[in-house]
C-alpha cells in the first residue's frame, strides 16, 4: 500500500515538473475542439445530437491515446529497470492505473467544459451525462494503460499504440455513446441501466486483466 | 500416423464432402425472400462457429505459453490466430453475398458485423504487433498478453451487443438461439455435422499451420 502512495506521488511529482507535457495535452484539447467548432461553423443548433455526441467521444478518445502514450515511454529503460527493482509490478500497475485515472478524469472533464463552452449544450440529464464521462475515463485508462505498457516495448511506439488500442476500445466506446446519447435525450435511468451496468463489467474485466496480465509484460 | 491420432481429420473430411453435396442437392425448404439461399446457413453459420474455436484455442495456448514459456505455445496461438482470420474473413464474404440477396445490402449497420469486422481489426494489429519485434521470446510475451486482452475485451461485444440492439440477423433482438433459424430436421441434419466438419478442419489446417511454423523457426535457429 505504501509502496503504491510513493509511486503515485512519484508520478505526479514528475507530471507537476514537466508541466509543459501537461499543458500541451490542454492545448491539444482546446485546439482539437477550436478545429471542430469552426469546421462546423456553428449556428444556434444546427449541430444534430448524434453528431455532437460523436464528435465529443472521438475527441476524448484521441486525447486519451495521445495522454496515455506516454505513460511508461517517457521514463527511460534504465530507469525502469531500476523500479523493477525496487517494487513488485502489482504495485507499479495499480499506481499508473490510479495516475491514468485521475488524469484521464480531468482531462475529459475539462474536455468536456471547454466542449460545452464552444458548441452549446443540448444535454438534458447532465448528472447521467457526467456518469458516462465518468466511466469513459475509468474504461479508457484501464484500456490504454496496459495497451501502452505493450507499446512501449516496440520500435515505432505512437503508431502502434493507436493501432492496438482502437480496435479493443471499440465495444466500450459504442456502449459509452449509447449512454450518453441517452442522457442528452433525457431518458430515464432505468432505460440506462443496461448500458451503466454493461460499462461496469467492461471496465472490471478491463482492470483486472491489466493487473493479472502486466507483471509477465513487465519481466520482459 | 496412427489411426488414433488421424480419425478426427478423417472425420472432419469425410463431414465436408457430406455437407457439400448435401448442401448443394439437398431438399430444403421453401421460404419467401431466402429462396434457396437458405443453403448458405451450412457455410456461413459454421465459418462463425469454427472461427470462434479457433480464436479460444489461441487464447488458450497464450495462456499456457505465459504460464510455461513454451515457445511453441507460442507458434500454436498465431496459428490458430491466423486461420481464424482467414475463417472470419470467409464469413464475411459469404455473409456479404447473402446479404445482398436478401437484404438488399452487402454490409448493412448490424451489430454482428461491427462484431466481426472489430475481431478482423483485432487479429489484424496483433499481426502487425508480433511483427514489430525481433527478439523471439520479447514478441511472444508481448503478443501472448495483447492475444488475451483483446480477446477479453471482444467476447463482450460478441456476446453482450447483439442481445441490447436490434440485428437483421434471426433470433436477435432478444436471445440469438438455434431454435428461432427457419430450419425443418432435414436441414438439421445437415447443418450440425457441417458445423463440426469446419470446426474439425479448421483445427486441422491450423496444426498443419503450426507445424510449418515450428519448421522454419527450427530452420532460422539451426
Amino acid at each position: 500500500m505504501r509502496e503504491i502512495l510513493a509511486l503515485l506521488q512519484k508520478d505526479i511529482t514528475l507530471e507537476w515538473r514537466n508541466k509543459y507535457a501537461f499543458n500541451g495535452m490542454i492545448l491539444y484539447l482546446v485546439s482539437t475542439v477550436f478545429i471542430c467548432f469552426l469546421s462546423f461553423r456553428i449556428k444556434a443548433n444546427s449541430l444534430s445530437p448524434v453528431v455532437w455526441n460523436t464528435l465529443f467521444w472521438i475527441i476524448i478518445l484521441f486525447t486519451a491515446i495521445n495522454a496515455m502514450a506516454k505513460s511508461f515511454a517517457q521514463e527511460n529503460q534504465n530507469r525502469q529497470a531500476y523500479y523493477f527493482t525496487l517494487a513488485s509490478p502489482e504495485a507499479i500497475i495499480i499506481s499508473k492505473l490510479i495516475y491514468n485515472f485521475i488524469l484521464m478524469l480531468f482531462l475529459a472533464v475539462v474536455g468536456f467544459g471547454i466542449y460545452l463552452a464552444f458548441l452549446q449544450n443540448p444535454v438534458q440529464d447532465m448528472p447521467m451525462y457526467i456518469l458516462s464521462v465518468v466511466l469513459g475515463a475509468l474504461g479508457f485508462s484501464g484500456t490504454l494503460t496496459l495497451i501502452s505498457g505493450i507499446a512501449s516495448k516496440a520500435e515505432n511506439t505512437t503508431s502502434i499504440m493507436a493501432l492496438l488500442s482502437f480496435p479493443i476500445i471499440i465495444p466500450m466506446l459504442l456502449m459509452l455513446m449509447r449512454l450518453s446519447k441517452n442522457a442528452m435525450d433525457g431518458l430515464a435511468f432505468s432505460v440506462s441501466q443496461d448500458e451503466i451496468l454493461t460499462l461496469l463489467g467492461l471496465d472490471a474485466i478491463v482492470l483486472a486483466l491489466s493487473f493479472i496480465l502486466f507483471p509477465f509484460l513487465w519481466r520482459s | 500416423m496412427t489411426l488414433k491420432n488421424t480419425w478426427w481429420k478423417i472425420l472432419g473430411a469425410i463431414l465436408l464432402v457430406y455437407v457439400s453435396i448435401m448442401g448443394l442437392a439437398g431438399e430444403v425448404p421453401r421460404q419467401p425472400i431466402l429462396n434457396e439461399t437458405i443453403r448458405n446457413v451450412y457455410f456461413h453459420v459454421p465459418m462463425w462457429f469454427s472461427m470462434m474455436t479457433l480464436m479460444t484455442i489461441s487464447v488458450w495456448r497464450s495462456i499456457q505459453y505465459l504460464r510455461t514459456g513454451d515457445i511453441i505455445r507460442d507458434q500454436q496461438a498465431i496459428a490458430f490466430a491466423s486461420t481464424a482470420f482467414y475463417l472470419g474473413i470467409l464469413g464475411f464474404i459469404t455473409g456479404a453475398i447473402w446479404g445482398k440477396f436478401t437484404w438488399g445490402s452487402a454490409l448493412p449497420a448490424d451489430p454482428k458485423l461491427i462484431a466481426v469486422e472489430v475481431g478482423l481489426l483485432i487479429y489484424a494489429a496483433y499481426f502487425i504487433l508480433r511483427g514489430s519485434f525481433e527478439d523471439e521470446q520479447k514478441k511472444a510475451r508481448l503478443s501472448a498478453v495483447y492475444n488475451i486482452f483483446a480477446f477479453a475485451a471482444f467476447m463482450p461485444l460478441v456476446w453482450i451487443l447483439p442481445r441490447v440492439t436490434d440485428s437483421l440477423h434471426p433470433g436477435n433482438g432478444g436471445n440469438p438461439a438455434f431454435g428461432k433459424y427457419d430450419m425443418d430436421n432435414q436441414m438439421r441434419m445437415v447443418f450440425y455435422p457441417a458445423v463440426i466438419g469446419w470446426v474439425l478442419v479448421g483445427i486441422w489446417v491450423a496444426s498443419l499451420k503450426a507445424r510449418i511454423i515450428k519448421l522454419e523457426y527450427n530452420k532460422l535457429n539451426q
